[in-house]
């Protein structure tokens, strides 16, 4: 057998193996996660290595347990919900606010160091969350916004807005500048193509942006842990399944279905958009 | 580049000028490059004032904290200035573990950066020519880079458990563990092998791990996306040359891949290096792991010493800019050739 042949049938049988490991190790944990959710805890400590749940045992009372208001014995995890969803829609909100017109700008006009800011914006990142939440928990403190979810949803702003300009900018270079002549030619202010022409075609990577940026808001745990850890009323999801799973007093079987409505969400938001999402976090890495 | 032509309407920002006003007036009209450059500013100053009040300006102030006596309970009435002292400086590099942390931060964040751009490339070469269900598993291995950290963080924390966790379970059933093994809570694990000892940081590795199986996603989708870019002909002449597998990945599609790679390796590692939520969730910092901003985090709420944690978070921000200096200065000038 020549090396070929051998590379040939070698990498032929390990590209099934690499793919049948990567099929386990990406949707055991998930499939675990949900089956935990399903059984009661002592089932869980009597058994802890099955890996299926059997029908005397099936149950949804964690999630009534998760789900139910704390005055009703549950964990309150709707008004969790609620919180994150708030908090979360919010920070789309003000990040495409913020967002769409410095992306166009650096996308289409060449202004005076319209380099450096879009530099700028980017290195942003070399910068570790914890060097923003010393003073932005200092100043939060002073303005008695620090256990407000509309502080929080600023200070997702500054997590965010770099990458929705970096995600959008990376869109609008590719409509065509001509397009924008004609609506010019049109009698359009500057503001009328962009609100008329530019943002309709950028739909697309508008609704990618606001689905990734509200992704981050809703997955967030350290900001959430510093502004909001004293008053449980305000807790996020992610907060309170942190600070939950702290304690032993709570079953982990319904904290496991605390993780399951978390997750869901995201993970819906993500299979509905897959193709749009990665497309827009990846556009530009092929034309390297 | 968008070129207005000259008869448009002026923009707002022209202020009284309108194109109505009667001939013979003294200013020219403006070119179209200068309109641009206006309309640039007047577009791009609300996103950089965001920017500028949430992030820029609190990374002044971090620097000027750093430099100050500050304790959160006199901050109230403290002014911006005033206080000198390089005390936070003397405790953040005199403190008990501050080397030893600044060691596990850098082994923390090379490996999962090496770890997650590895099995990214793997994934991405597996996955590269379709079969039955490859879009269903591209979508599910996204599944732990969109997943909440904390959920998923729980999820590992339950399932390496000594007491209930499934691993230590299955690990007693196959391999015969004599012992559960406390995956995030041991510093280092004794292991036995061919008569010799080792000591393995073994919640060091957990972590390393965790991080692997969360960000490979992330490399994987980025490789993807050029390895389908790659044109099929270069590797065809390739093949026809008689090269084998290796041969056409080592000098066919990884120089095609070096600089994606590159920029995968080092975005990971700023990424990596300043990361909290997943050391802080998994280990809580403890066991080996304290990795640099878990200490700013505890500087902060444990002590609410805002000038120590300013401290901490500054020198973690310069370690991190004085490495990626020196990758620029070595490196950076390849990069630029390759792409």
């Amino acid at each position: 057998m020549s090396r070929a042949q051998f590379e040939e049938r070698f990498f032929g049988v390990a590209r099934w193996v690499v793919i049948a490991f990567l099929a386990v190790i990406t949707v055991v944990p998930f499939y675990y996660m949900l089956l935990l959710s399903l059984k009661p805890i002592d089932a869980l400590l009597l058994d802890p290595g099955s890996l299926w749940v059997s029908a005397k045992d099936l149950t949804l009372s964690t999630y009534r347990d998760v789900l139910r208001s704390t005055d009703d014995g549950g964990q309150g995890f709707l008004k969790f919900l609620l919180n994150s969803a708030l908090v979360s829609l919010g920070t789309v909100a003000l990040t495409m606010l913020a967002a769409v017109p410095g992306a166009y700008a650096i996308s289409r006009l060449k202004f005076f160091g319209h380099r450096q800011v879009s530099a700028l914006f980017l290195a942003v990142y070399l910068f570790p969350a914890t060097l923003l939440a010393v003073p932005l928990f200092v100043v939060f403190a002073k303005l008695h916004l620090s256990s407000s979810l509309f502080g929080l949803a600023v200070v997702y702003v500054a997590q965010t807005v770099p990458v929705a300009i970096y995600m959008l900018k990376n869109y609008l270079v590719t409509i065509p500048s001509s397009i924008e002549e004609a609506a010019a030619l049109d009698g359009c202010s500057r503001l009328q193509t962009v609100r008329k022409v530019v943002l309709p075609l950028a739909l697309p990577s508008l609704m990618a942006t606001g689905l990734y940026v509200f992704m981050i808001a809703w997955n967030e745990f350290l900001f959430a842990l510093l502004f909001l850890a004293a008053d449980p009323g305000k807790w996020t999801v992610p907060l309170g399944l942190a600070q939950l799973s702290n304690g032993v007093e709570v079953p982990k079987t319904v904290l496991m279905a605390g993780s399951v409505v978390l997750t869901i969400p995201v993970v819906l938001l993500f299979f509905a958009a897959e193709r749009l999402l990665t497309e827009g976090l990846t556009s530009g890495a092929d034309k390297s | 580049m968008t070129t207005a032509p000259a008869g448009t309407p002026q923009r707002r920002h022209t202020g009284g000028r309108s194109t109505d006003r009667p001939a013979g007036r003294v200013r020219r009209p403006m070119t179209a490059s200068r309109r641009a450059n206006r309309a640039g500013l007047a577009f791009v100053s609300p996103t950089f004032v965001v920017v500028l009040v949430v992030v820029i300006l609190p990374i002044l102030w971090t620097v000027l904290l750093a430099f100050q006596h500050a304790k959160l309970v006199d901050i109230q009435g403290m002014g911006l200035f005033g206080n000198w002292t390089l005390d936070n400086f003397h405790q953040v590099f005199g403190s008990a573990g501050f080397w030893s942390s600044l060691t596990t931060t850098l082994l923390y964040t090379a490996g999962a950066t090496f770890g997650s751009v590895a099995l990214g490339l793997v994934a991405a070469l597996a996955l590269r020519k379709p079969f039955r269900g490859r879009g269903l598993l591209r979508a599910a291995m996204l599944l732990p880079y969109v997943a909440p950290v904390v959920a998923v963080s729980f999820v590992w924390e339950v399932a390496l458990s000594p007491q209930y966790g499934v691993v230590n379970n299955w690990g007693h059933r196959l391999f015969g563990w004599d012992d559960p093994i406390a995956f995030l809570s041991t510093r280092s694990y004794e292991v036995h092998l061919l008569g010799l000892h080792f000591d393995v940081p073994l919640a060091l590795l957990t972590v390393i791990a965790f991080e692997t199986w969360r960000y490979f996603p992330f490399a994987f989708l980025f490789i993807l996306a050029r390895l389908q870019a790659v044109p099929g002909g270069l590797e065809e002449a390739a093949l026809v040359d008689g090269a084998t597998t290796t041969q056409r990945f080592r000098h066919i599609l990884l120089p095609q891949l070096m600089p994606v790679i590159a920029l995968l390796c080092v975005l990971r590692f700023i990424l990596t290096f300043n990361k909290f939520d997943d050391v802080y969730l998994l280990t809580g910092g403890g066991a080996g792991t304290d990795v640099a901003a878990v200490r700013v985090y505890d500087f902060l709420t444990a002590r609410y010493d805002v000038g120590a944690a300013a401290a901490q978070a500054l020198v973690l921000a310069v370690s991190l800019m004085v490495l990626m200096g020196l990758y620029f200065k070595f490196f950076g000038n390849k990069v630029q050739e390759e792409s």
